[in-house]
C-alpha cells in the first residue's frame, strides 16, 4: 500500500518526496543537509532515491547498505524521513531493517518516528502472536518518551495476551518503559505482579528480570509465586534461569533462618538431600535438631542442583553461588566438581570462575582440595589465569599437600614468564607463614633464589624474605649479611629499600656491616630512588641512635643532601628525622625517646591474600569480579534471627477446602502447602465476603461454570487440575447450601471475566477445545445424577432444617442438589468471548505441537463398592463409588467418595478414620470427622488416596465413637487413570514411543454386533476411566489416559480385524498396570 | 544488561557496532586501548574492565575482540558466555568467524544479533530457531537472492521458539536420515622431566551431528556409564533419566551439537599413550646448545597416533636453530621464539627424532629454565578411558536411521617439562 504512494510520487516528478525529507531533515540538522559534505550528501541522495523507488529489491538494496552504515557507526539519520516511510512494508525482510534503523535512530529524530506508531499500534492486534510480539518489541524499543502512554497502554495488553511468547516481550518491554520513564514505576509493577503469576516457563525469566530492574526490593511480589518459580526454574530458559537463581538467592536469605549452625556439618548429609520435604522434616523432628530446615529453603536446594549439570557457565555459576550463600555448609561440596568443570572453558571463562574459586577457597579450603591438581599451571596459560590459580594453590595449601606444592613452585619460578615468577615468589612467603613446618625450608629456598641471574625474581625474593625475617625473632645474620652483598648489584628500587630497612631494623646484629653500607649509600644518595632514599634516611637515622659515633658525620652529610633533594617527602622525612635524632635546644622531650621510637618492635606484616576482603560481596557478581561495589549492586542481606511468617508462601489451592473444614484448619493448611500454586487465590478470598449473593448469582454462576470447565479442561495441565478443583467440588464431590452456591458463582465469574483478559493458558489450550467430548458423556451424567438427586432431595429436606447447627455438615452435603444443572461438561463454547475465539483462530497456527492435557471423564460408572456392610458395622454402612474427577487433595491422588448411612435407630457420632495400614509410598487424605449421623441419615463425604499408581490394597479403621472397623479399599484399576486429550496425530507420536517392552497386547474373538463403535466405547470407559481419541479409520477405536501418580500415558488401541476378532493394544510405561488393564479388558469385551 | 556490543580486529579498528538501548558512544572504546596497550599480549586484556560510567566485558575470540559495553551490575559470566555463544553462532552461520566475512555479512550478523537480545537481555540463542528466523547465506541462495528479490529472512515464523523442544526446528525433513555421534576424549596431562606424570585428566565431549526426519526421540546408553564422573548436558538431554538409568534420552536439536561433555573420573589412571624424550641442554661458555627430542608411543592399544605436532616456546636467548628432523618438518621462528614441528604419523618401530644445535646470543646468560613441549596428537578409533557406546534407538519415527559413532582420542593441553 504504502509502495504505491511511493510510485505516485515517482510518477509526479520524483523530486516531491525527496524535497520533503529534504526539508523534514534540515529543520533537524541544518548542517547534515547542505554544505561541506557533498560528497556524503550525494550517495545519500542516491539511497534516498532507492528508497523511493517502488522495486523492493532496490529498497532493499538500499536498507542493507544504510544499515552497514549504522554497523560501521556512520550517521545516517538524515535518511530518517525516507526510511521511516517503508516501514509498513509488505517485505519482511525490508521491515526488519527499517526496525533496525528506527530503533537506532528514533531517539534523534522523535517527531519522525511518531510518523511509525500507527503502524504498530495496528500491528498489536495482528492475530499472528508473533507480529504482535515484534511489534511490541519495536514499540517499546522506540525511546520517544511522547509514547509513554502508547507504550504503557501495549504492554498492559500485552501482558494479558494469550501468547506467553507476546507476554514474554511484555515483560521486556517493561524493562524499556522504565528506563524511558520512572515514573511510570508503580504502574509497571502491576504488570510486573500479574506477569509473575504466569504459568509459562518463557515469561518466568523475562519477568524476574523485569522485576530485578524495576523493583528489586519488593520481595513481597514474589513470595506467592517462589514455589511455583523453584518448580519452573528447569524447564526456563538458561538465561532466565540465571536471573532467577540470583533473585532467589537474595530472597532466601531474607525469608529464611541460616542453615549454618554448629553441629549441622553432620545432620544433613548427601542422603536425605533427596528425600521429599516430609520425610526430611519428620526425621528432623524426631531426632530434636534445634535447626529445621524450611521445607520452602530446601525445596530451592534441590529443585536447582540439576542446573548444575547446565551446559551453560553462568547458570552452573549462578547454582554454585546458591548453594555457597544458602545451602548446609556440608552440601556446599557438591558444587565444586562443577566448577573445575568450567576451568576447561574459554579464557574468560576461566578467569571469573577462578576468581570465586579463590574467594571461596579462603574460607573453605576442603571444599577444592581434592582438586588441587586441576589449578596446577600450564606454561600456555595467560599470565591473569596463572596468577589466579597461584592464588588458589596458596589457599589450598596445607602441611599435607605443602611439600608437593612446594615442587611445583619451583618449577614456577623457574618460568620464563618473569611476572609469574615474582607472584610465586610471592606465593612461597605465603605458604611460609602460613605453614610454621616450612618456613626454613622456603627461607633457605628463597635465599637460594637471591643468586638467580634475573632481577626481578632476586628483587622479589628479597622483598619476600624481609617480610619473613620481620616475623621471625630468630636470628638470620647471615641472611643479612648476603643481602646486604647483594646491594652492589641489584637496581630494583624496592629490593634495595628492603635491604637497608632489613639492615637498618637489624643494625645492631650486624654492627659491623651497616655503617659500611650507610658509606656506600651515602655515596649514591643523590642517583638512588625516592623509595630507596627515604629507607637510607631511615638506616642513617637508626645507626645515628645506635652507634652514633661511627655514623654521626656520615648520617648529618645524608641529612644534608636530604634537605636539598627534590622531593618533599624526603625533605619533610628528612626535617623530621633531625629534629628528633639531633639533640638541639629546641629539642623537647620527644628525642629521648628516640630510638625507642625509630628502633620499636614493630609487627609483622600479615601476608594475606588479596581474595580475603571480596567475601562480602555476592559471588558470582561483576562487583565481586572487581572488587568494587558496581552500580546497581543489591547487597545480600545477613540471615534474619527468626524466620519471617512463612505462610505468606502458601497458596492455597481451593477457598472451600477451609470453609469446610473449621476444625482442622491447621492441618488443611498444611496439606495445602504442598498444591501447586494457584494464581487466583487472591480473587477467592476477596470473594468470601460476597456471600450473601443469592440464587441470581447462581444463575450465572453454572454459565461460568461449564464454560470455565470446557476451555480449562482443554488447558495445560497444571491449570486445569487446580482451576478445575473448584468447578467440580460444586457439582459432585459435596454439596453445598446456597451460601457457597452464590460464592462459586461469582468467584467463577470473575474467573472467567479474567480469563476472557488474563487467559494466561498456554497455546495448548486452543487446540483441545474443539475437543468436545462426546453425546454419551452427557447422557451417562445426567443419568447416574438423576439417580444420585433423589436420594438426595430428601436429605435436602432434612438438612434444610438443621442447618444452623450442622453448618459444617450442611455445605458437604448440599451440593447434589446443585447437580443436575451443571451437569455438561463440554458445553459449546459460546460463553469466550469472541474476542478471545478470535485470538484462539489466529493461534491454530502455533499449536500443532501442542500436547496431552487432562480432559473430563467421558462417563462416570455409578456402580459402587462395599466398604462396610451395615451388619459388620453395627448398622453403619459405607460405600464408596468413584466420581472419576482429580482429586481436589493433591494431584497425585484418586478420589473417592463414601457415603455413610447410618441404619440403626440411633444418632452414630464422631465417625473418622481411625488407623490406617498403607502400604509404603501409598498416601490417603482423609475426611474430616463427622459429628454425628441422624438415625436413617446418610451423608457422602470424599477424600484421596494416592496408590502410586499400583492396586495395593489401602486398609484403614472407619471408627465411630464406640467402635472401629477394618474396611479396606482396592482400587480397580480402571480408576487409577485419568482420561486426557489428544489429537490422533499424537497419540500415533506417543505411541510410537511406547513400543517394545511398553506394549501388551491380546486379541479378542466375539460377536459382530459386539464391535460396534458405542458398544466398545461403552464397554471400555466403563471399566477405565479412559477418554476417547478421535479415530480417524472406523476399525480403529482409540483411548487415552495417563495414571494419576506418575502422569504415566496409558494408551488404549482396539483394532478390528477381519471376521470377529480385534486386537487389543494397551501402550504405557506403567507395564503392570497396562497388564492388568489388558486382562481386565479383554473379558469385557469379548463377552456378549 | 548489555547496552552495546563492539567488536574491534586486532589492529584495533572498531569494525562493527550495535546497540540495544540508547547510543554508546564509541569513545569509551578507549578505555578498553588502555588496557588492550598494557596487557601486551591480547590474552592478557582483562576480560571486565571498569570504566567510569560502564564495564567493559570482552572475549577474545578469532583474533577479534567481542566487547560488551554494559552499565549495572550483572553477573559477568552471564555476559561472557553469551558472547561466546553469539561467536559460535557466526561461526555456524557463516563456517568461520573473522574480520572480512563479518563485514561481508555485515546484515545478516545485524539481523542476528537483534533477534539474539531485546533490550540486552538474551532472546533466541538457540541456533536452530536463529536460523528458522534468519536463513544462513549460501552461495545459492546468494545467487537465488540477486535474482528473485527474495531475502535472507525466513517469511515462515518459527514456532519452535513456543514449543515445549525450543532447540528443534519443526517440519524437518530428509531423505538420507542419519544421526552420527563423535566420541571425543582430549587427555589433559602434565608430564615431569623424568618422564613421570604429575597430572593427567581425560575430559571428553560427544558431539552429534543428527539428520534425522520428524522428531525423533533418542536413547543412547553406554557400555561403562560409571565412568563419566561429572557430565554437563545439552539442554535436551532428559536429567531424570540419566540420574535414574545412565541413558541418555533426548529430542535432538537439527544438525550439529554437542550433546555432553564429561570428565572421566581421578581414580582412573589415564594411560599415556605417548612418551617424549629430551635432551636439551644450554652451555655458559658456548653460543651453542644441544636440542634433541624423540617422540614415540606408549600404551596406545595398539593404534597409530598421528596428526602429531610439537611445539616450544624458546627462551628469548636462543638466536637461530639448526634442527634435522627424521620425519615431517619443522619451522622456528626467530621473532616469537616458537619452534613447531609437525611429525605427523608415528611409526613405532623408528620414533621420530628432531636433532641439532641452537645458537645463543653471544655473551647473554644462559636461560636458567629449559622450554616446555606442548604435544598435539590424534588416535582414532579409540577412546581412551575406554568409554563405549552401546546403543542408540530411536522412538517416534518409523523409518530406519542410519546410524555412525565414532571415536577419537587427542591431546588437550599436553606439557611436557623439560
Amino acid at each position: 500500500m504504502s509502495s504505491n504512494s511511493f510510485s505516485y510520487n515517482e510518477q509526479s516528478g520524483g523530486g516531491e518526496a525527496t524535497e520533503l525529507g529534504q526539508e523534514a531533515t534540515s529543520t533537524i540538522s541544518p548542517s547534515g543537509a547542505f554544505g561541506l559534505f557533498s560528497s556524503d550528501l550525494k550517495k545519500n541522495e542516491d539511497l534516498k532515491q532507492m528508497l523511493e523507488s517502488n522495486k523492493d529489491s532496490a529498497k532493499l538494496d538500499a536498507m542493507k547498505r544504510i544499515v552497514g552504515m549504522i554497523a560501521k557507526g556512520k550517521n545516517a539519520s538524515e535518511l530518517f524521513p525516507a526510511v521511516v516511510k517503508n516501514v509498513a512494508s509488505k517485505n519482511i525482510e525490508i521491515k526488519k531493517l527499517v526496525y533496525v534503523y528506527l530503533v537506532r535512530y528514533a531517539e534523534e529524530q522523535q517527531d519522525l518516528a511518531l510518523l511509525s506508531i500507527s503502524t504498530f499500534q495496528r500491528a498489536l492486534k495482528d492475530p499472528n502472536q508473533l507480529i504482535r510480539a515484534s511489534a511490541l518489541r519495536v514499540l517499546s524499543s522506540i525511546r520517544v518518551p511522547i509514547i509513554v502512554p502508547i507504550m504503557m497502554l501495549a504492554i498492559k495488553e500485552a501482558s494479558a495476551d494469550l501468547s506467553p511468547y507476546v507476554r514474554k516481550n511484555a515483560a521486556h518491554a517493561i524493562q524499556k518503559l522504565y528506563s524511558l520513564d520512572p515514573e511510570q514505576k508503580e504502574m509497571l509493577i502491576e504488570v510486573i505482579e500479574k506477569l509473575l503469576k504466569d504459568k509459562s516457563t518463557l515469561v518466568a525469566g523475562s519477568v524476574v528480570m523485569a522485576f530485578e530492574e524495576v523493583c528489586p526490593d519488593r520481595i513481597d511480589l514474589i513470595h506467592k509465586n517462589y514455589r511455583k518459580l523453584c518448580n519452573l526454574l528447569v524447564d526456563v530458559e538458561e538465561w532466565g534461569q540465571v536471573v532467577i537463581i540470583h533473585m532467589l538467592t537474595r530472597y532466601a536469605r531474607t525469608q529464611f533462618v541460616s542453615p549454618w549452625k554448629e553441629g549441622d556439618e553432620l545432620e544433613d548429609n548427601e542422603k536425605n538431600f533427596y528425600e521429599s520435604d516430609d520425610d526430611q522434616k519428620e526425621k528432623t523432628d524426631k531426632r530434636k535438631k534445634p535447626y529445621t530446615m524450611d521445607p520452602d529453603h530446601r525445596l530451592l536446594i534441590r529443585n536447582t542442583k540439576p542446573l548444575l549439570q547446565s551446559r551453560n557457565a553462568a547458570v552452573v555459576m549462578a547454582v554454585a553461588q546458591l548453594y555457597w550463600h544458602i545451602s548446609p555448609k556440608s552440601e556446599a561440596g557438591i558444587i565444586s566438581k562443577s566448577l573445575v568443570r568450567l576451568l576447561r572453558s574459554n579464557r574468560e571463562v576461566q578467569y571469573i570462575v577462578l576468581q570465586n574459586i579463590a574467594t571461596m577457597s579462603i574460607q573453605r579450603k576442603g571444599m577444592f582440595e581434592p582438586y588441587l591438581k586441576s589449578f596446577y599451571v600450564r606454561s600456555t596459560d595467560p599470565t591473569m589465569i596463572k596468577t589466579l590459580k597461584l592464588e588458589i594453590l596458596t589457599n589450598l595449601a596445607n602441611e599435607a599437600n605443602i611439600s608437593t606444592l612446594l615442587r611445583e613452585f619451583q618449577t614456577y619460578v623457574k618460568s620464563q614468564d618473569k611476572q609469574f615468577a615474582a607472584a610465586t615468589i610471592q606465593t612461597i612467603g605465603r605458604c611460609a607463614t602460613n605453614i610454621v613446618e616450612v618456613t626454613d625450608t622456603c627461607l633457605n629456598g628463597l635465599v637460594c633464589l637471591l643468586s638467580n641471574r634475573d632481577e626481578i625474581v632476586v628483587a622479589e625474593s628479597v622483598v619476600v624474605i624481609k617480610k619473613l625475617l620481620q616475623m621471625q625473632p630468630v636470628q638470620h645474620g647471615e641472611i643479612i649479611k648476603h643481602m646486604a652483598k647483594l646491594l652492589d648489584s641489584i637496581t630494583v628500587p624496592v629490593a634495595r629499600a628492603s635491604i637497608l630497612w632489613l639492615i637498618g631494623e637489624n643494625c645492631e646484629r650486624v654492627p659491623k656491616i651497616a655503617p659500611d653500607v650507610l658509606r656506600k649509600m651515602a655515596k649514591s644518595f643523590t642517583s638512588e630512588d625516592d623509595l630507596v632514599k627515604l629507607q637510607i634516611l631511615n638506616l642513617g637515622a637508626k645507626l645515628y641512635l645506635t652507634n652514633s659515633k661511627q655514623t654521626k658525620l656520615l648520617t648529618q652529610y645524608i641529612l644534608n643532601l636530604g634537605k636539598y633533594d627534590q622531593n618533599y617527602d624526603i625533605r619533610d622525612r628528612t626535617r623530621f628525622i633531625r629534629q628528633l635524632i639531633v639533640p638541639n635546644e629546641k629539642s623537647g622531650a620527644l628525642s629521648k625517646y628516640a630510638k625507642k621510637i625509630f628502633l620499636a618492635q614493630k609487627p609483622a606484616p600479615l601476608l594475606e591474600s588479596p581474595f580475603k576482603d571480596r567475601d562480602h560481596f555476592q559471588l558470582g557478581t561483576l562487583s565481586h569480579t572487581l572488587n568494587i561495589k558496581a552500580t546497581g549492586y543489591l547487597e545480600l542481606s545477613n540471615w534474619p534471627e527468626v524466620a519471617p511468617d512463612p505462610s505468606v508462601r502458601n497458596v492455597e489451592v481451593i477457598e472451600l477446602a477451609k470453609e469446610w473444614t473449621p476444625a482442622g484448619k491447621a492441618k488443611q493448611e498444611n496439606s495445602a502447602k504442598k498444591f501447586y500454586s494457584e494464581s487466583e487465590e487472591e480473587e477467592d478470598s476477596s470473594d468470601s465476603s460476597s456471600d450473601s449473593e443469592s440464587e441470581s448469582g447462581s444463575e450465572s454462576g453454572e454459565e461460568g461454570d461449564s464454560n470455565e470447565d470446557s476451555s480449562e479442561d482443554s488447558s495445560s495441565e497444571q491449570d486445569s487440575e487446580s482451576g478445575r478443583e473448584s468447578g467440580l467440588e460444586n457439582k459432585r464431590t459435596a454439596k453445598r447450601n446456597s451460601k457457597a452456591k452464590g460464592k462459586s458463582g461469582s468467584e467463577d465469574e470473575e474467573k472467567e471475566n479474567e480469563k476472557s483478559k488474563t487467559s494466561d493458558s498456554s497455546n495448548a489450550e486452543s487446540s483441545s477445545i474443539e475437543d468436545s467430548s462426546s453425546d454419551s458423556e452427557s447422557e451417562s451424567e445426567s443419568e447416574s445424577e438423576s439417580e444420585s438427586r433423589k436420594v438426595t432431595q430428601e436429605k435436602e429436606k432434612k438438612t434444610k432444617q438443621g442447618r444452623t447447627p450442622l453448618t459444617k455438615d450442611v455445605s458437604l452435603l448440599d451440593l447434589d442438589d446443585f447437580n443436575p444443572v451443571s451437569t455438561p461438561v463440554a458445553l459449546p463454547i459460546p460463553a469466550l468471548s469472541p474476542s478471545l475465539m478470535a485470538d484462539l483462530e489466529g493461534l491454530n497456527l502455533s499449536t500443532s505441537s501442542s500436547v496431552i492435557s487432562v480432559s473430563t471423564p467421558v462417563f462416570v460408572p455409578t456402580k459402587t463398592h462395599v466398604l462396610l456392610h451395615r451388619m459388620s458395622g453395627k448398622g453403619l454402612a459405607a460405600h464408596y463409588f468413584f466420581p472419576r474427577q482429580p482429586c481436589i487433595f493433591g494431584d497425585k491422588m484418586v478420589s473417592i467418595q463414601i457415603t455413610l448411612n447410618n441404619t440403626t435407630d440411633q444418632k452414630i457420632e464422631n465417625i473418622h478414620i481411625g488407623e490406617k495400614k498403607l502400604p509404603i509410598g501409598l498416601k490417603m487424605h482423609v475426611f474430616n470427622p463427622i459429628d454425628s449421623l441422624e438415625p436413617e441419615g446418610s451423608i457422602t463425604v470424599s477424600m484421596g488416596i494416592d496408590f502410586c499408581d499400583s492396586t495395593q490394597t489401602a486398609s484403614f479403621q472407619l471408627c465411630t465413637k464406640d467402635d472401629c472397623f477394618s474396611v479396606n479399599i482396592q482400587p480397580p484399576v480402571g480408576e487409577l487413570l485419568l482420561p486426557v486429550a489428544m489429537s490422533e496425530k499424537d497419540f500415533k507420536k506417543e505411541q510410537g514411543m511406547l513400543t517394545g517392552m511398553n506394549e501388551t497386547s491380546a486379541v479378542i474373538i466375539a460377536a459382530p454386533q459386539n464391535f460396534t463403535p458405542s458398544v466398545i466405547f461403552q464397554k471400555v470407559v466403563n471399566i477405565a476411566n479412559v477418554g476417547a481419541v478421535p479415530s480417524g479409520q472406523d476399525n480403529i477405536h482409540r483411548f487415552a489416559a495417563k495414571t494419576v501418580h506418575s502422569g504415566s500415558l496409558m494408551l488404549v488401541t482396539v483394532e478390528l480385524k477381519e471376521g470377529s476378532t480385534a486386537q487389543l493394544i494397551i501402550n504405557t510405561e506403567k507395564t503392570v498396570i497396562g497388564s492388568v488393564l489388558l486382562r481386565e479388558l479383554k473379558p469385557v469385551l469379548s463377552q456378549g | 544488561m548489555i547496552h552495546s556490543l563492539f567488536l574491534i580486529n586486532s589492529s584495533g579498528d572498531i569494525f562493527l557496532e550495535k546497540h540495544w538501548k540508547s547510543v554508546v558512544s564509541r569513545s569509551v572504546c578507549d578505555y578498553f586501548f588502555e588496557a588492550q596497550e598494557r596487557a601486551t599480549e591480547a590474552e592478557n586484556v582483562p576480560p571486565v574492565i571498569p570504566t567510569p560510567h560502564h564495564y567493559l566485558l570482552s572475549v577474545y575470540r578469532h583474533k577479534i575482540f567481542f566487547v560488551a559495553v554494559i552499565q549495572t551490575e550483572v553477573p559477568p559470566l552471564f555476559v561472557i558466555e553469551f558472547l561466546h555463544r553469539v561467536v559460535d553462532t557466526f561461526q555456524d552461520y557463516f563456517g568461520v568467524c573473522s574480520e572480512p566475512v563479518i563485514k561481508d555479512n555485515v546484515v545478516v550478523v545485524y539481523e542476528v544479533l537483534e533477534e539474539m537480545l531485546d533490550n540486552g537481555f538474551p532472546l533466541a540463542t538457540e541456533s536452530n530457531i536463529l536460523k528458522e528466523l534468519i536463513k544462513p547465506p549460501t552461495i545459492l541462495r546468494t545467487v537465488v537472492n540477486t535474482i528473485t528479490g527474495s531475502t535472507n529472512v525466513g517469511d515462515q515464523l518459527p514456532t519452535g521458539q513456543l514449543s515445549v523442544v525450543p532447540w528443534r526446528r519443526t517440519g524437518v525433513k530428509y531423505t538420507n536420515n542419519e544421526a552420527y555421534f563423535d566420541v571425543i576424549e582430549e587427555i589433559d596431562a602434565i608430564i615431569d622431566k623424568s618422564g613421570s606424570t604429575i597430572t593427567a585428566e581425560i575430559q571428553g565431549v560427544i558431539d552429534a551431528c543428527v539428520k534425522l526426519t520428524g522428531m525423533p526421540d533418542l536413547t543412547l546408553s553406554f557400555m561403562n556409564p560409571r565412568l563419566l564422573d561429572d557430565v554437563s548436558f545439552h539442554p535436551c538431554v532428559r536429567f531424570k533419566r540419566w540420574e535414574s538409568e545412565r541413558i541418555l534420552s533426548f529430542i535432538p536439536p537439527d544438525g550439529n551439537f554437542r550433546l555432553l561433555s564429561y570428565h572421566v573420573s581421578a581414580q582412573n589412571l589415564v594411560a599415556i599413550p605417548v612418551y617424549v624424550k629430551h635432551n636439551i641442554s644450554f652451555r655458559d661458555s658456548s653460543s651453542l646448545g644441544r636440542f634433541e627430542i624423540t617422540v614415540g608411543p606408549k600404551q596406545t592399544m595398539g593404534k597409530t597416533i598421528e596428526g602429531v605436532t610439537v611445539t616450544s616456546q624458546m627462551p628469548k636467548g636462543v638466536l637461530n636453530m639448526s634442527l634435522t628432523p627424521s620425519q615431517g618438518t619443522h619451522t622456528f621462528d626467530p621473532v616469537t621464539k616458537m619452534l613447531s614441528w609437525d611429525v605427523g604419523k608415528i611409526n613405532p618401530q623408528k620414533p621420530p627424532n628432531l636433532k641439532g644445535t641452537m645458537s645463543l646470543q653471544a655473551g647473554a646468560s644462559k636461560p636458567d629454565e629449559n622450554p616446555t613441549i606442548n604435544l598435539q596428537f590424534k588416535i582414532q578409533q579409540l577412546a581412551i578411558s575406554g568409554l563405549k557406546v552401546n546403543r542408540l534407538d530411536m522412538y517416534g519415527e518409523k523409518y530406519k536411521p542410519f546410524k555412525g559413532i565414532k571415536y577419537m582420542t587427542k591431546a588437550g593441553k599436553f606439557q611436557v617439562r623439560t
